[in-house]
């Protein structure tokens, strides 16, 4: 049987892929904010996961205000980079895992989440930044993806608890696939931040404290906090924390901190990262 | 009813009446990811917007590059940026021309930790109400 191993949260601010395309993740500007993530390329190199299950928005890059699913799963074979306006980030496309993909699609329709099965999706820097993040620039990215793209961009997005709630849904579809197969999850977006209007640039450093705290020790609870509270406290786009809580269901209730980082800034946005895993 | 969204200061909610108001705006930004239409649309602004059904408010609001107020007329963030892209502006160099704030002191702002949260929380904690 197939199994969730770790679940990896981490913020996908578009200006890191930037850096990173742009030769300039040595600067002092970014320096920082890729030293945080110096432990957890190893750590990913030694995990070795045979899948990662992705959890992000996208950025009105694959979606527009046409069709808006609330929970798409993308299913197929490959998923092309997006042109987001500057060009398509120099980076290899995204291989799916379509049979995985599948069953979890089918296993969650049927535990009642009306998911939305994609077979062509172009993805964008909600999911390849968490890639580059965590495997730097490889040629070919070294792990099948399954990309999930959670609407956050028209409100409402789902609530925190629904996400939470999809998070167990998923665990229990990989856990009924039946081959043996090693599963991360990602959780991507966040932490506090704001990129419309004349509140822009807010940052809230005691919020997203907090917010990490309550994700790794008491998740349910943290599952229950409102919409308008992220919007306030956190930004119009720090909503995005919704979809950290898919990755916190699939996993145990109470986990092992593996590894913390917080920074700000990067662009706009205080970036925040944690990597969990169920005590054995 | 008193919409508890709309006591957050500087802040607008891409609610469900914003996303009625504003289709055909965020359309016309999401047709500028094709590079042949950003082509178009530099070479005769005006032209290309006559093709989208707009108000004559958000097509002024376009035209003058009124981020703020393409917000009010319900655009989102994400798609306006499109526009900001095609003009070749950042997420960050956009946010400064919203908040009125120079590029230099948006990104000053920024590094210093952002903007806090004290005093943002409500429109009843700003000084002019």
């Amino acid at each position: 049987m197939a199994k969730i191993v770790a679940g990896v949260a981490t913020s996908h601010v578009p200006a890191i892929g930037a850096a990173l395309d742009l030769g300039k993740s040595g600067e002092p500007y970014w320096q920082p904010v890729f030293a945080g993530y110096d432990f957890s390329k190893k750590w990913i190199a030694d995990l070795k996961p045979d899948v990662i299950f992705l959890v992000y928005n996208d950025h009105a890059s694959a979606f527009s205000l046409d069709i808006i699913p609330t929970f798409a799963i993308g299913c197929a074979a490959e998923f092309p980079i997006a042109d987001e306006g500057w060009g398509p980030r120099p980076v290899p496309p995204v291989i799916g895992h379509p049979e995985l993909a599948w069953h979890i699609a089918q296993s969650t329709i049927l535990d009642e989440f009306d998911m939305t099965i994609v077979n062509k999706m172009e993805v964008d820097h909600g999911l390849t930044v968490p890639l580059s993040l965590m495997y730097g620039q490889p040629t070919a990215w070294p792990v099948p993806v399954i990309p999930l793209a959670v609407n956050v961009v028209q409100y409402p997005p789902p609530t925190g608890h629904r996400c939470y709630m999809l998070g167990k849904a998923i665990r229990r579809a990989v856990e009924s696939f039946d081959r043996p197969l090693r599963v991360a999850i990602f959780g991507t977006g966040g932490m506090s931040h704001q990129l419309q209007g004349p509140r822009a640039g807010l940052i809230n450093k005691t919020f997203d404290t907090a917010f990490l705290d309550a994700f790794v020790a008491d998740p349910a609870k943290l599952a229950q906090m409102p919409h308008l509270e992220y919007v306030r406290e956190a930004g119009s786009e720090g909503i995005e924390l919704v979809m950290w809580l898919i990755m916190r269901g699939a996993l145990d209730d109470v986990v092992n901190e593996v590894h913390r980082f917080y920074h700000v800034p990067a662009s706009n946005t205080a970036v925040g990262h944690l990597i969990l895993e169920n005590r054995v | 009813m008193v919409n508890p969204f709309d006591d957050i200061p500087g802040t607008t909610l891409f609610d469900a009446q914003r996303s009625r108001q504003g289709y055909h705006l965020n359309m016309f930004c999401m047709s500028l990811m094709k590079a042949e239409n950003r082509e178009s649309f530099r070479a005769d602004e005006s032209a290309y917007l006559g093709a989208w059904s707009l108000t004559a408010e958000q097509t002024e609001a376009i035209l003058m590059r009124d981020w703020n107020r393409m917000l009010e007329l319900g655009g989102n963030i994400y798609y306006t940026s499109k526009l900001g892209a095609t003009d070749g502006l950042s997420f960050q160099q956009l946010a400064a021309k919203m908040t009125g704030s120079t590029q230099q002191g948006y990104a000053d702002m920024m590094l210093a930790g952002g903007r806090s949260i004290e005093g943002n929380r409500s429109k009843s904690e700003l000084p002019h109400g």
